[in-house]
């Protein structure tokens, strides 16, 4: 077990296209850290430097305090789970978890306790003789990680591990795998581009985009607290709404303008906080379930007004609403009983405690 | 919607549900037809080859009679070519230098496979590509240069010098073979195996080789073909009888001037085509999975 940390990282191809342009991150002992970010913003890069699959340009990478930029991978005490679970085919599920352990030296009864063990935690004992040939893809997957287990490295790095599976068994294998890891609890850095999975895996998530990391934090204080637009629209689904709206200044109270003649006050107490946005244009930001039927209305900064649903989308216990503001699409989730129908304008509140102000020159939520 | 129900209704559909069937017999017909007129093709000369192994000289240069009919069939070319030391010493030739171009190949064209497909390093691919188009030089070319190389080793007319220059035939076709199978192993695995601890040999030996094991079976039978039936370099290297593999030494010591003995000679022949038959059989499946490996796999 230990902590990771990655110092001024840089990876640079041939030609000078730079996948990390100098990323820095402390991964504390026992943590699970969530990379998550679009294809190529670096992410399976960054984990691959970690396993030592891929040199580092430049900075530092050390594990448990030690620096290994120079550490071949079966020297750093790592595994790695593999998105298309990379078993060994001619193996059986048992030699499959038991080759590093056969090729470090271990003694036969040692190992034989490590799988064992590990096939119980997995529950995969009864496949243990099985080739992987036989295996279903959960069970293919669960094999991969018990492969890591034996081992008891000082971290496991997990690489897209579900995105191979069935919607279904994708949502059962994540349980699994929070699962092993609260057994375990060993270090965990894992690798993916869905953000549900990240929010429901990580104590801490690392958004990714274009080599650089865009913010770090639990996932609650990504969703309620985004630093930029990227944040704000990547995590959540479905993504909150932008909305191109003009910051307007009336004897001492905010107003926004948005299209369709809709304005809103902001609130008092962000007035020193979107002050300087003053007769500025501005993205409003605003996720779906703060944008509903009109309910709470005896709360503060709640605002009421028309727009006209387009599409209606019922999804069970909630209804989505896609309403057009002069070109720009805006989503609504409403309680499934309330009215709505294409076509036909409808009241729909905006909770404004819950609202981001977005700079367009420099990206950052204010 | 409509349209497509109409027609649907309409009789000719069925009609022609019905001729899918007697589409199928026919093409069912014409393949097993065309199928067995290959097959007598292929297999006249071999039959042919058999049946004069089994008539006696005389009945052999009798011009009456159908020669497809023996009339008095005989082991006797058999009995004397497997009693003759010369023809057994052919054998044992061809069997010593094929054993050892197969092994020599093997290692050789392995491990090159291995590095040139797995361990990224600078020009690579081009040497890759090179090893394959010194397969397309004929050895009937190269025999000459070699001529010179083997007799500056003092290796002419000796079985030694077929097992130095055999390889230069079998070494770039089985790398090649064996590249295309390696490339085909998908790359998670050898991270894999390197995060789990394996060094490179390791790494070869405990996971590339049995993976890759029809791949390396279809290039033991090629490495296997070549040497068993090479022809033009015998000819050019060896003289004496004593070191002659099957090949040629069926032909220069059955053929005293212009007298053929055929009765021998295809007997001989046919002993010589045994072997690789009998490891075709035994590994074809493996083969046909080797040389179809990119094609199949995902």
């Amino acid at each position: 077990m230990a902590q990771v940390s990655i110092r001024k990282v840089v990876k640079a191809y041939e030609g000078g296209v730079q996948a990390v342009k100098g990323i820095d991150l402390e991964i504390a002992d026992h943590e699970f850290v969530v990379l998550v970010g679009p294809s190529g913003c670096g992410k399976s890069t960054t984990l691959r430097m970690i396993a030592g699959l891929e040199e580092i340009t430049s900075g530092e990478i050390a594990i448990g305090g030690m620096v290994v930029n120079d550490i071949p991978p079966r020297d750093r005490d790592i595994a790695m789970v593999f998105q298309n679970y990379a078993l060994y085919p001619h193996m059986s599920v048992y030699d499959n978890m038991a080759f590093g352990l056969t090729l470090r030296k271990f003694p036969k009864d040692e190992i034989k306790r490590r799988v064992e063990n590990a096939a119980r935690i997995l529950d995969i004992t009864p496949l243990l003789d099985r080739k992987p040939k036989a295996l279903s893809g959960g069970q293919r997957q669960r094999v991969a990680m018990g492969r890591a287990i034996v081992r008891d490295p000082k971290v496991f790095l997990f690489d897209e591990p579900l995105s191979n599976l069935d919607a279904k068994l994708r949502v059962q294998m994540r349980t699994e795998i929070k699962k092993v890891h609260q057994t375990v609890k060993t270090t965990t850095v894992y690798v993916t581009h869905d953000q549900v999975e990240a929010m429901t895996l990580a104590d801490r998530v690392v958004v990714m985009n274009h080599g650089v990391i865009e913010q770090v934090g639990p996932p609650q204080e990504l969703y309620h607290s985004p630093n930029t637009r990227f944040v704000a629209g990547f995590i959540g689904s479905p993504a909150m709404n932008f909305i191109p709206a003009r910051m307007e200044n009336g004897s001492g109270a905010l107003r926004l303008n948005l299209p369709n003649g809709i304005v809103l006050p902001v609130p008092a107490e962000r007035t020193a906080r979107y002050g300087a946005m003053a007769g500025k244009e501005v993205l409003f930001g605003i996720r779906p379930e703060h944008l509903t039927e009109p309910k709470n209305l005896d709360r503060q900064n709640i605002a009421v007004f028309e727009l006209t649903p387009e599409v209606i989308e019922p999804m069970g216990m909630e209804t989505l609403l896609h309403l057009w503001m002069q070109g720009h699409e805006v989503c609504s989730r409403i309680d499934p009983t309330t009215p709505a129908e294409p076509g036909r304008p409808m009241q729909v509140a905006a909770d404004l405690n819950h609202m981001h102000i977005i700079d367009p020159e420099s990206g950052r939520v204010l | 919607m409509s349209a497509t129900t109409a027609s649907r209704d309409a009789p000719g559909i069925y009609h022609k549900a019905g001729s899918l069937r007697s589409e199928r017999r026919w093409a069912l017909w014409t393949a097993y037809a065309s199928l067995i007129v290959a097959a007598i093709i292929m297999l006249a000369p071999p039959v042919y080859m058999f049946l004069t192994s089994i008539k006696t000289s005389a009945e052999i240069a009798d011009l009456g009679g159908n020669p497809w009919i023996v009339r008095s069939p005989t082991l006797e070319n058999y009995r004397a070519l497997l009693s003759s030391p010369m023809f057994m010493g052919f054998f044992w030739n061809s069997v010593k230098v094929t054993l050892l171009v197969v092994a020599v190949s093997m290692v050789i064209s392995v491990l090159a496979a291995f590095a040139l497909a797995r361990m990224r390093f600078w020009g690579s691919q081009w040497l890759a590509t090179g090893v394959f188009l010194t397969y397309l030089v004929p050895d009937t070319l190269l025999f000459i240069p070699l001529y010179q190389i083997v007799g500056s080793l003092g290796l002419l007319n000796s079985t030694w010098g077929l097992v130095l220059v055999y390889p230069t035939l079998t070494v770039p076709f089985c790398t090649w073979i064996m590249i295309g199978y390696f490339a085909s192993i998908p790359k998670e695995l050898d991270e894999a195996a390197l995060i789990d601890g394996a060094n490179w040999m390791q790494m070869l030996v405990r996971i590339f080789i049995p993976v890759a094991l029809p791949g390396i079976i279809a290039a033991t039978i090629f490495a296997f073909t070549v040497s068993w039936a090479a022809f033009v370099y015998p000819t050019a290297f060896i003289t004496t009888p004593s070191e002659m593999p099957l090949t040629i030494g069926v032909v220069s010591q059955l053929i005293r001037g212009d007298t053929f003995a055929w009765g021998q000679l295809m007997a001989g022949a046919l002993l010589a085509a045994l072997p690789p038959v009998i490891v075709y059989v035994f590994l074809m499946d493996y083969y046909i999975a080797g040389l179809t490996a990119g094609a199949t796999k995902g």
